[in-house]
């Protein structure tokens, strides 16, 4: 019988040690792909193209990280997360970061224990409504029905917004976004609110966006920003500078196209020869290889490509860098030095 | 005297632990039951463990924090500052009340068209078949998101009922059927309505006891009183004077079109139509042929006597057969009641704000306490469960054979 308690406790014990699980570095290394939780699909932003493949701004966060890892961008597994199921899939190991319009938060930061590397979209909440409506402002919606995405903050914003303004509204909960465009198209409801840059998107994939108007107000701040888990921050540091890589590489006029010729030789720039592995042990000091930032920027561009290349002012959805400009040209986006 | 101690001793040897049938079973069970301590402790030490690692506590404080969200089909009052706990209870309401009104409408339809299906006609008897067939072998979920999906897209939007617009309300302006949902008259309670409600409660103790009393003359002198017309005089006579006496103390507030949508009046929404409708048919489909099974389980002797005593066929019906087709029915009935209940967690497909749709879906996503609303929310429809089927219990004991 002791015999049997015994080994019994043993057996829990390695369990439980299994359980807690070692770094995500290294077990993303052993699986050899990133699992990335994205949007279930948001034009622009991350959705699957005519192929199957994904492609988007979150998207290409999730891929710099995987060629940052592994020099590949392509060994990345998308997981489709709602705005409710996104917190369990990154809390219970399912992916190993979101990058999924995911606004950065007290609650979510402290509370949640997540960790935020950093905003990548700086955004705010706004309602889009049928031109047909007449109504020029939000304040003019008392008695709508309005779509919005449980789970969100946008639900929250929403609430504070109209008792704030003393109006009533009747809210329509739905999981996705394609189940609101769907709802607001069928004029289930009034007007659809979420965050300005997926309304923009939305708005994009209509039949005939010029008979939708989004409206002034912008009813809070949505600093958008890819997440991972509280308490690995070894993971947390890969995620947050390959965010910078990007961002710092715009800054540096590092492109996508000239990124491997940059990298072959250390040039006059010292903190482009930091970056990009020839000179110093950036890379070693993360954990990766020399040129994981090459690897990363060559992925997807930096910051400012990828931007165009999803939802800049090119594109359908059309949106300006705005807040979202580097801050040498009046913008926000600012990385802390490499060095 | 001595006699003599032949008889070998019993020495225990610990082979016998699996050889000595009168030990085995001891053992089996022993080896087992620690095997299944291991394996729990194992999962309570793991999630102990994991919750750690994620520098979570376990605890309810959560519930008593303010919600910060809106939840629109309120029973009870609640804004948007109330509390998580408030939003579980508006949450555990709105599935109680789709529970109770896709119970009864299912068992309607079951009962109607269990019998039915049995008719002697036979285009009656083939288009019940066919709805029970078509309804329990498509997935509930489909017809709940097929309902939902014809509400909103098919049915014309409030503006359409403006002056010139294509759409019109229905039975003299007092309702309305919308893509957000049907708008209905709501009752208006005034001074003098918990008279009424009283009369209307004592006329339907007036007819439980005016049943009881027909029923012990009929045993006593044969007599049979008109039992039928009498309770619906009750049912409805003294109401209706009360009623008029009492200067009509509940009128009706009409919906009416204002702003964005209709105003007033009582909002069926499109998710409730579309949970309650897809559950009663779905169940009701299971229940018709638990009601079919019931009545063939009665033996065909049964019917066979009563008219030779010369009972019409639907005496026959209420009196000899369904009494006994009860007692088959209720097990499985209650079964029944059971997964419409748990089925109806199905809400999430169309957005009704259920107690998966609160407690266990925004609550915990704003919060992070996965486990604990899980458990909370388990304990709920255990809860549930446990009382509806105890109730169902009751009334099954009462319809037992009695052995006099
Ligand atoms: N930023 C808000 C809202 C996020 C959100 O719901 N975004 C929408 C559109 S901007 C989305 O990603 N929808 C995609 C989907 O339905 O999966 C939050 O983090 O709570």
């Amino acid at each position: 019988m002791k015999k049997t308690i015994l080994l019994g406790a043993l057996t829990v014990a390695g369990l439980a040690a299994t359980a807690a699980s070692a770094s995500t570095l290294d077990d993303v290394r052993a699986r050899g792909k990133l699992n990335c939780g994205v949007t279930t699909g948001l034009a622009g932003f991350a959705a699957p193209d005519a192929n199957g493949v994904w492609q988007g701004f979150d998207v290409d966060m999730c891929r710099a990280v995987a060629a940052a890892v592994f020099g590949d961008p392509m060994a990345v597994e998308f997981v489709p997360t709602t705005g409710q199921t996104r917190f369990t899939a990154l809390a219970s190991g399912e992916v190993d970061m979101l990058a999924r319009n995911t606004t950065w938060t007290f609650s979510r930061d402290v509370d949640l224990k997540f960790e935020f590397a950093g905003t990548n979209y700086y955004d705010g909440q706004g309602f889009m409504v049928p031109k047909a409506l007449g109504v020029t402002s939000a304040k003019d919606l008392d008695g709508a029905t309005v779509c919005i995405q449980t789970g969100t903050t946008t639900e929250l914003n929403l609430a504070d917004f109209f008792r704030a303004n003393n109006i009533s509204y009747e809210p329509v909960p739905i999981e996705t976004n394609a189940e609101g465009l769907q709802q607001y198209g069928a004029g289930a409801c009034d007007a659809y609110t979420t965050d300005a840059s997926g309304l923009a998107a939305s708005r994009a994939t209509f039949e005939n966006p010029g008979d939708h108007i989004v409206l002034p107000e912008i009813i809070s701040k949505e600093p958008l920003a890819p997440l991972v888990r509280h308490g690995d921050n070894q993971w947390g540091d890969v995620v947050r500078w390959t965010l910078n890589a990007m961002i710092t590489a715009e800054e540096l006029g590092v492109t996508s196209a000239n990124v491997r010729e940059l990298a072959a030789a250390a040039g006059d720039n010292p903190e482009v020869n930091r970056l990009l592995g020839t000179e110093g042990e950036l890379g070693a000091m993360l954990g990766l290889s020399a040129d994981w930032a090459v690897n990363a920027i060559a992925a997807g561009g930096n910051y400012g490509e990828s931007f165009e290349r999803n939802i800049g002012s090119s594109t359908p959805i059309g949106l300006a860098r705005g807040l979202n400009a580097l801050w040498t040209n009046g913008g926000l986006l600012y990385s802390p030095p490499f060095r | 005297m001595t006699i003599s101690v032949d008889t070998p001793k019993e020495t225990f040897r610990l082979s016998q632990l699996l050889y000595d049938t009168r030990y085995r079973s001891l053992t089996i069970q022993v080896i087992a039951f620690i095997l299944l301590m291991l394996s729990l402790s194992w999962l309570v030490s793991n999630t102990v463990q994991n919750l750690q690692d994620l520098g979570k506590d376990f605890n309810f404080g959560f519930l008593s924090q303010p919600a910060g969200y809106d939840i629109n089909q309120r029973i009870i009052d609640y804004t948007s500052q109330s509390s998580h706990g408030r939003a579980a209870m508006v949450g555990i309401l709105n599935t109680l009340l789709v529970a109770f009104l896709g119970c009864t409408v299912a068992t309607v339809i079951g009962v109607l068209v269990g019998v039915l299906r049995l008719s002697k006609n036979w285009v009656v008897s083939r288009l019940m078949a066919v709805y029970v067939e078509g309804f329990r072998n498509v997935p509930l979920l489909l017809w709940i998101i097929m309902i939902f999906a014809i509400m909103s897209e098919a049915m014309p939007q409030p503006r359409d009922f403006r002056e010139g617009g294509t759409a019109s309300m229905l039975l003299g302006d007092s309702m309305a059927i919308t893509n957000r949902g049907i708008f209905i008259p709501k009752p208006i309670w005034h001074d003098g309505s918990t008279i009424l409600g009283a009369v209307f409660l004592l006329s339907l103790v007036g007819i439980w006891a005016f049943r009881r009393y027909a029923h012990k003359r009929q045993e006593q002198t044969g007599d049979i009183l008109p039992v039928l017309w009498v309770s619906l005089g009750l049912f409805f006579v003294p109401t209706i004077l009360f009623y008029f006496l009492l200067g009509r103390p509940v009128t009706l507030e009409y919906p009416e079109l204002g702003g964005f949508n209709f105003q007033g009046g009582i909002q069926v929404r499109n998710s409730l139509i579309a949970l309650w409708f897809a559950l009663s048919l779905y169940t009701g489909a299971f229940i018709a042929e638990i009601v079919r099974s019931g009545i063939l389980a009665v033996s065909k002797g049964q019917t066979e006597a009563a008219f030779a005593l010369g009972l019409r066929p639907n005496r026959t019906m209420n009196l000899v057969i369904l009494p006994q087709a009860m007692r088959v029915i209720i097990p499985p009935l209650i079964s029944q009641y059971l997964n419409l209940t748990k089925n109806s967690s199905l809400a999430i497909a169309v957005g009704y704000m259920d107690v998966r749709a609160t407690l266990g879906g925004i609550t915990i996503n704003q919060t992070g306490r996965e486990l604990e609303g899980m458990l909370l929310l388990g304990l709920f429809y255990l809860t549930a469960s446990l009382v509806i089927s105890s109730v169902m219990n009751v009334y099954n004991n009462r319809m037992k054979l009695k052995e006099r």
